[in-house]
């Protein structure tokens, strides 16, 4: 009887984990047919046709997509690994638990309460939509994960290189920049990686920040596509051909965030 | 060896003129120090602001409905009346009901990845877990509106209505879309999160445990259950940070909820998030004190997830301390 239990427990573990990586596969296996179908060399070069006329593209998306993902994070990434640098190397006080502690809470803050925050603060004074209202919210969503990541590697650097290079007549700050943020560079950029391939799939922040633009602008002052909220309005829009082009923008999401995901874990993890 | 080669490069600054030499001073550190503490304090200032700023920017909707805000279930832009109830009974419900499916799914999977999966195989599995987490959120939307609620629609919830249509959680007419098919999607998102942080306690139990549970002629599944009990606060962490992050979660929700402001007691009924309905209605608020009482979900919705949080961290610091001793 014990081991009929046994043997009971074990299948539905084992049955669990297929359920789950076949929910994957599915789900995977979907989107990655209806893009094929759906994906051709307009979705890439054109902007979209004026409401119920099929064709089109969504470049101004496309673009939109990559100028708000590297300013938000051009903005993060200094701020990040200086708080980071900050909480590993000096950190021992009591400001330094309570950023640790903020940085925690500040992950947990759904994204689109980031957005309405970022709505109060910029796009009420602005009073207006803007590419880099869109991009600060991206940059603060980002903040969290890169500080995590950061304090950590650099806390797995030894000790005794830092000493080593101190005994060596190198001034502090030398130490830190050039000894143990160098030696920890792979973690960090992998974090760094990661943490852009979830911004470049949020949506929610961006809908009363960059809120969207038909058109192709590079101006940061104006409101801007992307590629996420794209995909949104195009879903729960009625006509088929913003359907299907709203798989084909889900396709080129997903494989742009599977390959980040992927080649992080194969180039960075296996090193350690 | 190449980092020690970099560093007796500074060797050279000793000699260097007068502007490099600052850099070698005690001044430069000092100013190293100040530079990255204002980063951090800049982190500090950056949260004091969010609650502040939205604090300020819903004074309208706070000095006008007070608590009652909570408690009140009309939300009728029309006539200017706004309770938030509809949506923190939604929020709550869609989430509880992603945490009784993704919870036994999470731990059999972990369980799996701990006792049973070939070694060789643990990371892989384990890798392709996560990579659902990976998925934007409004993919699994796009993907709830086109398989999951046509599916619902025709298999499961017909089924649900005749098998267990006499309860009320699973009376009819069902759509497709409502709190069942969102729970299900929430439940897919957190999987993973659960997951990962559970093969992370099981495996920070000492494997003593188990040999000593084994040693006394336990079976293997209650050897586990040794195992379990001891990795129970991470488990518990996993769960509920699982639970913060479906109660934030936006797109995927609002793309299948069907987004009516009801209370029903039917699971197979469309509701509304907090998450969703600011999604929704931001940009069409017409006027202040509509927008007001939006940013007060917002603020109702960021003390909610805070507490989740801030409960998470406690319990998987727990772990990570016991770890150390």
């Amino acid at each position: 009887m014990r081991k009929l239990i046994d043997k009971f427990v074990f299948t539905i573990c084992s049955l669990s984990t297929v359920l789950v990586l076949s929910i994957l596969a599915l789900i995977i296996i979907y989107i990655f047919a209806n893009g094929v179908l759906a994906i051709n060399l307009d979705f890439f070069t054109k902007l979209p046709k004026p409401v119920g006329e099929d064709g089109g593209g969504m470049v101004n998306a496309i673009v939109g997509s990559i100028i708000m993902v590297t300013l938000a994070a051009l903005i993060s990434i200094p701020i990040s690994i200086g708080a980071a640098i900050y909480l590993s190397e000096f950190g021992k006080g009591f400001l330094a638990t309570i950023v640790r502690f903020l940085v925690d809470v500040l992950a947990g803050v759904p994204s689109i309460v980031i957005g309405i925050f970022v709505y109060t603060i910029v796009v009420l004074p602005m009073k207006r939509f803007s590419a880099i209202a869109g991009a600060l919210a991206l940059a603060i969503i980002m903040i969290p994960t890169v500080v995590r990541a950061t304090e950590e590697a650099l806390r797995l650097v030894p000790q005794t290189l830092r000493e080593a290079a101190l005994a060596l007549g190198a001034p502090y700050w030398r130490v830190v920049l050039e000894i143990v943020v160098l030696s920890a560079r792979s973690s960090i950029i992998s974090g760094v990686l990661l943490a852009i391939a979830r911004i470049a799939g949020e949506t929610a922040p961006l809908l009363f920040t960059a809120l969207g633009n038909r058109f192709l602008v590079t101006v940061l002052d104006r409101p801007m596509a992307s590629l996420p909220v794209q995909i949104y309005s195009y879903a729960v829009s009625p006509y088929d051909d913003w359907h299907r082009q709203a798989w084909a923008a889900t396709f080129s999401l997903v494989i742009f965030i599977l390959l980040i995901n992927l080649s992080v874990r194969f180039f960075f993890r296996t090193k350690e | 060896m190449e980092n020690l080669q970099e560093a007796t490069k500074t060797d050279n600054l000793i000699l260097a003129p007068r502007k490099k030499r600052w850099l070698m001073s005690p001044s430069a550190d000092k100013a190293f120090h100040t530079l990255t503490k204002s980063l951090a304090l800049f982190l500090f200032t950056l949260v004091i602001a969010l609650v502040a700023s939205m604090i300020y920017n819903s004074r309208l909707s706070l000095s006008r409905f007070g608590l009652s805000f909570v408690f009140s279930s009309t939300w009728d832009p029309v006539k200017e009346l706004f309770g938030a109830l509809p949506f923190v009974y939604g929020t709550l419900v869609s989430s509880i009901t992603a945490l009784i499916i993704a919870i036994p799914i999470s731990l059999g999977v972990a369980i799996f990845l701990t006792e049973e999966c070939p070694y060789k195989l643990r990371p892989i599995v384990l890798t392709l877990v996560e990579l659902l987490a990976a998925i934007p959120s409004v993919a699994y939307g796009l993907w709830g509106i086109f398989v999951l609620v046509p599916f619902m629609r025709n298999y499961i919830n017909p089924v649900l209505e005749k098998g267990l249509g006499f309860l009320p959680l699973f009376k009819g007419p069902s759509y497709g879309i409502g709190l069942l098919t969102s729970g299900m999607i929430l439940a897919v998102m957190i999987v993973p999160i659960i997951t990962a942080i559970s093969v992370n306690s099981l495996n920070s139990v000492l494997p003593s445990q188990r040999e000593a549970a084994l040693a006394l002629g336990a079976t293997r599944w209650e050897a586990t259950q040794i195992v379990l009990l001891n990795a129970r606060s991470g488990i518990i962490g996993g769960i509920i940070l699982g639970l913060g992050r479906a109660l934030g979660e936006t797109m995927a929700v609002t793309m299948v909820i069907g987004n009516r402001p009801e209370i029903s007691l039917s699971l197979l009924a469309p509701s509304y998030t907090m998450a969703s309905v600011i999604a929704n209605e931001f940009t069409e608020a017409t006027y202040d004190l509509y927008l007001h009482a939006l940013i007060e979900i917002a603020i109702l919705l960021f003390i909610i997830t805070f507490i989740v949080q801030a409960f998470a961290q406690l319990l998987i610091r727990q772990i990570s301390k016991g770890k150390k001793s």
